[in-house]
């Protein structure tokens, strides 16, 4: 599906040779970094972590789109691939599933990446809400920041996307609204939790263009998102983007997958694996050999050995930090705790 | 009331002058409604980041009118109508905080904030703490509350407990006009979210504004405030319950009971200073809401009491307040809402109390 006017982003570059080999280095990378994460769980590194994996290109792909400098991203609990096309410092994102602090550590302002947030379909309103400031701000080229929010089939399911996609249709907001279908919500898959069998169908009653695309094609990915942030950018409002991909791990570190689909299940849905589609593509291309893939490898593995060693040592957050961060100005009521909590623990 | 109660005060005397009031040049007589109307004026034109928006606060200026005007004289992009979602309004409310607005939202009624309580509790009020400082909610939530005017379900309801329940949200309640005006002036330039729960029985009631300064040390109005000053017992209240707490103390006073007034006008922080200093030196305490009795703000405010005065305390602080039940049809509003009585009586009791 695909009812974009073709005039928005018409004209884009098509990617280039170095932009392709960089997709490619990012997916090798945050393929690795996830893979890893699930082994840090296992490894009592971290908690708990909720993967990616399958993924990569739709996370990679739409995170290339993003121009930092004046466009502001809006994440779930699983964009890693996002946060880590984006730049975001990796440490401070994976943070959070080392239980160090929910949002994670890294500066949302800074990052341009909104804190992390656990309830499903919670941040897309703000989207609307930071896009239509930038309606209400302004700019001096007349090209708008751009909010890109992302959710899941099973968030579609949620009040707040249907009050979000309104909101951004009716004021006309520039968001691009990127639902990665992966297929399932925990348990559930999607023709048992999205009516009428897409998200984007549903675009067409917002008065909204909507594109469903391949979101294991990270070329795919990148171009449809450009062409949406084009027409949001230039005023157009708001634009929805169902990539289709599939969750190929478990939920979370904490999912059995074995209880609601079978091993050969998986494997027919997976369809074929988003990483070694784009390698083929690269090879048959010439664009990369075997020595570029086997340098990308060896540098994700190098990148994951600093990250988790940045994990490992990360300390515990002063408890102060519980009492000091609620507020900007601090209440006596709290300031009181904080005391009580500083005389009665033995660890301060 | 029955003489007999004097026999539980100690020392009755005259009651003595409410607390002394400035009249200067500076004051007018206005409407809460338009007092309300008038601080928001004033924000808007303070601070360019101030937005206004919510379901019909733009050309209709709100059902209560206290957006009227507005947007004709600041424009639609400081003050517009929103779709009728109260989970969108908060949501957006997050999203324009973070691109550095001064977003003061409207939920029309109190009972329409439950179906945005996730994003009031979920993201407003942790979204400071989540992004440690550095994505701060100076969000201004007005919520026109409680009861007293024979309206539908769910357009009485009290939320100041389930409020000041949730780490990282502030709650505030005027109780008269010139509160109003001052108070949602403070509040709007606060960088924390603030519910500010305004009284929607008291919106037509004129009385005295004095427009240069809130309280009498001419400090930020951040505390409790004596309405009314006495030596027998304190009346703690907030909102509409002020005014009746004030008509009570009068017909006490004709009973040679002296009764203090205390505006508690912070539901959270609560000035704990402010209850102690006064039922330090009164002795007893009576604390009314129009709220369901059970986990009541009353219950903290007894607490907080009982907690600094216990060793002088002449009797358990009472709760004269809702029952818990669903708010009632307008026809059984009268025996829902504290009256003069149920005060009169919460009162009786706590002057006759005996030890033992």
């Amino acid at each position: 599906m695909d009812t974009l006017p073709v005039a928005s982003g018409a004209g884009a570059e098509p990617l280039t040779p170095a932009q392709l080999r960089e997709l490619y280095s990012l997916m090798v990378a945050v393929r690795h970094l996830d893979t890893s994460a699930i082994a840090w769980q296992r490894q009592g590194i971290i908690p708990g972590y909720a993967p990616e994996l399958g993924q990569e290109a739709a996370q990679v792909g739409s995170g290339y789109a993003v121009d930092t400098t004046r466009d502001f991203v809006f994440p779930t609990y699983r964009e890693m691939g996002v946060a880590r096309t984006m730049g975001v410092d990796m440490v401070a994102y994976m943070s959070t599933h080392k239980a160090t602090w929910h949002g994670g550590l890294y500066n949302p302002m800074e990052s341009r990446l909104a804190p992390i947030q656990a309830v499903v379909a919670g941040s897309v309103l703000h989207a609307v809400g930071w896009a239509h400031g930038q309606t209400l701000a302004g700019t001096a080229d007349g090209k708008l920041g751009v909010a890109l929010t992302y959710f899941g089939d099973g968030a579609s399911s949620q009040g707040d996307v249907h009050e979000a996609l309104n909101f951004a249709a009716v004021m006309k907001a520039p968001v691009v609204f990127f639902v990665q279908n992966n297929g399932w919500a925990i348990s559930v898959p999607t023709e048992r939790q999205v009516a009428g069998g897409s998200v984007a169908a549903r675009a067409a009653g917002y008065g909204m263009p909507a594109l469903q695309i391949d979101g294991d094609d990270v070329v795919a990915v990148v171009e449809a998102t450009r062409r949406a942030f084009a027409h949001a950018r230039a005023g157009n409002g708001p634009v929805l983007i169902e990539a289709m991909t599939y969750r190929r791990g478990p939920h979370s570190t904490s999912d059995d997958p074995g209880r609601y689909r079978s091993l050969d299940e998986e494997r027919d849905g997976a369809g074929a694996d988003p990483l070694e589609r784009f390698r083929q593509r690269l090879l048959a291309d010439g664009i990369a050999d075997e020595a570029f893939f086997a340098e990308a490898l060896a540098a994700a593995k190098a990148e994951e050995e600093q990250i988790r060693t940045g994990i490992q040592a990360l300390g515990s957050r002063p408890g102060t930090e519980m009492f000091d961060l609620v507020f900007q100005e601090t209440t006596p009521a709290l300031q009181a705790q904080a005391a009580n909590w500083r005389e009665e623990s033995e660890h301060v | 009331m029955s003489n007999s109660i004097l026999e539980g005060a100690a020392a009755a005397g005259p009651a003595r002058s409410a607390a002394a009031t400035t009249t200067a040049a500076t004051t007018t007589v206005m409407s809460m409604q338009q007092a309300l109307n008038r601080a928001l004026d004033e924000v808007l034109a303070e601070n360019p980041q101030a937005v206004i928006f919510g379901e019909d606060c733009g050309r209709l200026g709100g059902v209560f009118r206290i957006t009227d005007g507005l947007q004709a004289k600041h424009g639609e992009q400081r003050v517009f109508d929103t779709p009728l979602a109260e989970s969108g309004i908060l949501g957006m409310s997050v999203g324009l905080a973070m691109a550095g607005f001064h977003p003061i939202p409207e939920v029309q009624f109190d009972g329409f904030a439950y179906p945005a309580i996730n994003q009031i509790v979920c993201q407003i009020a942790r979204m400071n703490y989540r992004s440690r400082g550095t994505m701060p909610m100076p969000i201004t939530l007005r919520v026109p509350s409680f009861g007293g005017i024979r309206a539908p379900e769910h357009h009485g309801e009290s939320l100041e407990a389930l409020f000041a329940h949730v780490p990282g949200l502030k709650v505030v309640s005027p109780s008269n006009p010139h509160e109003a005006y001052h108070l949602l002036k403070y509040a709007a330039t606060r960088p924390d979210p603030v519910i500010f729960m305004e009284p929607k029985s008291r919106y037509w009631q004129k009385g005295d504004v004095d427009l240069a300064h809130c309280d009498a040390d001419g400090g930020d109005p951040t505390g409790a405030k004596v309405m009314r000053e006495g030596r027998h017992l304190t009346l703690v209240a907030w909102g509409a319950m002020v005014a009746r707490c004030l008509q009570v103390a009068e017909l006490a006073a004709e009973d040679g009971i002296d009764i203090e007034v205390l505006d508690l006008r912070w539901l959270k922080p609560i000035d704990a200073e402010a209850l102690a200093a006064s039922v330090r030196k009164t002795r007893r305490a009576v604390v009314v809401h129009e709220a369901p009795l059970t986990s009541g703000l009353g219950a903290e405010v007894a607490q907080l009491i009982t907690q600094s005065c216990f060793d002088t305390l002449k009797a358990p602080v009472e709760r004269v307040t809702g029952f818990d039940v669903p708010y009632p049809s307008g026809d059984l509003e009268d025996e829902y809402i504290p009256n003069i009585d149920r005060i009169l009586f919460g009162i009786q009791r706590v002057l006759e109390y005996k030890r033992g």
